[in-house]
């Protein structure tokens, strides 16, 4: 199937292209980091996980989002999914492609990275965590190729792939689970040392997933020949609502546990992330811009008549993610380690190597969103862009 | 078949390019003599070697791990001797040129061991 | 055939080193362990069925300037210097008291405690944390005496014991230490860049019949180290005699560097 990403219009090829350029400057990027070391990043002894783990965790959030489309059409049988569910399954795929290399760019010794199989250690967290990320890729990689396989032959999907499919959703969970255990039991680092953390993982999740396809979806809709059609969206637009609600009620949780209490080592790092910290308020302007964006966008989304309008939900889905990467991508791995365990107050900031290699890192989902989606609409002959359309003047036949 | 000519000449490409290494030390005559090794200055070596030349590497492999993992440091050489297991001190006491024994075989193998990148050479550091 | 041969020196190697070991074993571990105080052996290893430390914060702040301690640990290790502190790497280094025993102190502190330097290193828990969340076995404790081990042979350089080490004992090469450091010592090997390393009690100096070289070196009877599972050793008695505090002990991870205060 994959040759139907071989075959594309101009506007594809540049966009491939673009890509790609990305991805290649990234990669001299991390020739540089390789040969030198992870000492050309902002990390060091105080913060010694920054921007690569906190997009790991992200972005195993939007990896196990799928589970929001995938849900409700197998298991409840919710038709108005049944077009996008590869969509939603294809974006995880990406997302834990992206997540596997956020970890290998981090680690210092990367060709030592097998060793986690052949030492297998079941006590550390990252070593299920490996296991779950890279089951649940298999998972989608299977279930996607041959639901979409079957679709492309015209024929019901085999009966085997059921259970493979009820089995990813709760894999979908366990990855976000184990991802939140990675930090949530650790006594040393009392900010991430709450029980909510998983469960706040999930909620932030299931809200800025399920936006990013809702866009994913509209964007589809303006260059392709595929329309979702307005109930999925609409469907979409409510779960993240409600996800959206549930992840702020879960954070106010927290600050009031933190500040109810008024046990520093707790508190200090609220007390970082929204205000600042002995001089240090690198974090606070980014965490007042997340949580008004949070609060505008669940105003916007719990209005039927704004949700409903297309152009207004796009604002607000924008405002989810970028909210949500904030809190999720910026914030929340980096403010564990401020102050650190020895009580000092360090400075982290990502370095231009690091925001360049991330950058690839990001080129490199969209580029694997792009082909996987060429290659799902193509076969269902949906994949012919607007332009072309308008040109022909008539209904295309199913192409390639 | 479509496009037979296409396709021939993909398959003539890419033999090209497989067998290239092949004809480019052809048509170089990249000298194929194995190097020659400084003769360790002690009496023997910890086993014949012939077996060192083959294993020498799963041995150190196989020390690395009973040192640093099972704190057993020594060993009893073929002539009783009781030797601690150590690259820096026991093998390169005898095999004293590194660069005379160690890298000359393994450039020629083309094979870079990281070894060194935390082990000491002794006299480097004298 | 080559195997076969292999398989034969192992064991043979391993069935003479049993007969050749034993007798000093015998003499040096174990039995005869109990009732001494961890003495310097010209011959054998230092053994002890737990490793535990004793620092006399006192007679610490009476040689403010001295350094002893951190410049033989340095120095003996091939300990690089950065001049970046965020790139730094340490196995026993000066914190203050306020940052050493963060959850101890109080505003109102004697003075001579408030400001003078603790010396901390790595604590060789006895229910370790790193230990617990390291994905490969890269650092582990010794069943025999408690140490906690590192491996740099199969440290990936994930860091996750950095995060989950409560005292900041555990540091990362971020770059190649070799041009760091001053005057490499040729007995002990360096680290490459994208491992992570710690103190380890002096493992190797230990197997030798040798102090750690930080007690070692140090002159004013400061830092004591011997076996907590003998009554009748020097930190046992200390122990019993002095009041002692540990680092965090709320966390459970049973410290085994003990202070007096």
């Amino acid at each position: 199937m994959l040759e139907k990403a071989l075959v594309g219009d101009k506007k594809y090829w540049v966009w491939v292209i673009s890509l790609m350029t990305v991805i290649g400057v990234a990669a001299l990027f991390y020739f540089k980091q390789y040969n030198e070391g992870l000492g050309v990043t902002g990390l060091g002894r105080d913060v010694t996980w920054g921007f690569y783990i906190a997009q790991l965790t992200f972005l195993v959030g939007v990896a196990a989002s799928a589970v929001m489309v995938v849900l409700p059409y197998y298991l409840h049988d919710y038709k108005a999914f049944a077009k996008i569910t590869i969509l939603g399954e294809f974006v995880a795929i990406s997302a834990v492609t992206m997540c596997i290399a956020f970890v290998m760019v981090d680690i210092g010794q990367p060709f030592r990275a097998l060793n986690m199989l052949l030492h297998p250690s079941p006590k550390s967290m990252l070593f299920w965590d490996t296991i779950a990320l890279n089951g649940y890729l298999v998972l989608n990689v299977i279930i996607s190729h041959v639901t979409l396989g079957a679709e492309r032959q015209g024929m019901a999907p085999p009966k085997w792939i059921k259970p493979v499919i009820i089995l990813s959703i709760p894999w979908a969970v366990s990855i976000h689970t184990v991802t939140a255990f990675l930090y949530a039991g650790l006594g040393a680092r009392p900010f991430w040392m709450t029980a909510v953390l998983a469960p706040r993982f999930l909620a932030s999740a299931f809200a800025a997933g399920p936006a990013l396809l809702i866009l994913f979806c509209l964007i589809l809709r303006k260059v392709t020949k595929f329309d979702v059609g307005r109930e999925p969206v609409q469907t979409l637009a409510k779960i993240v609502t409600y996800a959206m609600a549930i992840n702020i009620f879960l954070i106010l949780m927290e600050v009031f546990t933190a500040v109810y209490s008024g046990i520093p080592e707790h508190l200090e790092h609220f007390k970082f992330m929204y205000l600042g910290l002995e001089g240090n308020s690198t974090m606070a302007p980014w965490m007042w811009v997340s949580s008004i964006l949070a609060v505008l966008s669940l105003i916007m989304l719990l209005n039927p008549k704004v949700r409903r309008k297309e152009s207004l939900l796009v604002v607000a889905c924008i405002a989810v993610f970028m909210s949500l990467w904030i809190d999720k991508g910026l914030a929340l791995i980096v403010t564990g380690f401020v102050p650190s365990v020895l009580g000092a107050v360090p400075t982290y900031v990502p370095t231009v190597t690091e925001l360049m290699i991330s950058l690839g890192i990001y080129a490199l989902g969209l580029l694997m969103v792009t082909v996987l989606y060429k290659i799902a609409l193509s076969v269902r002959g949906q994949w012919v862009t607007k332009r072309i359309i308008e040109t022909q003047r008539s209904p295309v036949k199913a192409g390639n | 078949m479509y496009d037979a000519g296409k396709v021939i000449l993909g398959i003539v490409v890419f033999l090209a390019l497989v067998t290239f290494p092949l004809w480019y030390n052809l048509a170089g005559e990249v000298s194929v003599a194995a190097p020659e090794l400084e003769k360790a200055e002690g009496s023997q070596c910890v086993q014949d070697a012939e077996w060192m030349r083959g294993h020498h590497m799963d041995l150190l492999d196989d020390w690395r791990d009973e040192v640093v993992r099972d704190g057993e440091r020594y060993f009893v050489g073929p002539d009783g001797q009781r030797m601690e297991k150590s690259l820096s001190n026991t093998c390169l006491s005898c095999h004293v040129n590194k660069d005379k024994f160690c890298d000359r075989c393994h450039n020629y193998m083309s094979v870079d061991p990281y070894c060194w990148d935390c082990h000491v050479i002794p006299k480097e550091v004298m | 055939m080559g195997l076969d041969r292999r398989k034969f020196f192992k064991v043979s190697g391993l069935t003479a080193l049993g007969l050749a070991g034993g007798s000093v074993s015998k003499v040096f571990s174990g039995e005869d362990s109990l009732g001494t105080v961890a003495p310097v052996r010209p011959e054998g290893p230092l053994t002890a069925q737990r490793w535990a430390m004793v620092i006399d914060l006192r007679k610490c702040h009476e040689q403010a300037d001295c350094n002893d301690c951190v410049t033989a640990c340095h120095t003996t290790h091939n300990v690089p210097k950065w001049e970046n502190p965020k790139d730094e790497v340490k196995w026993i280094w000066k914190e203050s008291f306020e940052h050493a025993f963060h959850d101890q102190e109080h505003p109102f502190q004697q003075e001579s405690l408030k400001h003078l330097p603790a010396l901390v290193l790595c604590n060789h828990c006895d229910n370790p944390p790193c230990v617990r969340v390291c994905p490969t076995g890269a650092t582990w404790k010794r069943e025999k005496d408690g140490i906690v081990m590192m491996d740099w042979h199969r440290c990936i350089g994930c860091r996750y014991c950095v995060v989950a080490c409560p005292y900041g004992s555990r540091s990362f090469n971020w770059r190649d230490p070799r041009p760091k450091i001053q005057k490499i010592e040729p007995d002990f090997p360096t680290r490459s860049r994208g491992v992570v390393e710690k103190c380890t009690f002096c493992e190797e100096r230990l197997a030798r019949g040798m102090l750690p070289a930080c007690v070692e070196a140090c002159k004013y009877g400061a830092m004591h180290f011997g076996d907590l599972e003998d009554p009748h050793s020097n930190v046992r008695e200390l122990l019993s005699e002095r009041y002692t505090i540990r680092r965090k002990p709320g966390l459970g991870t049973n410290p085994e560097v003990y202070y007096i205060v």
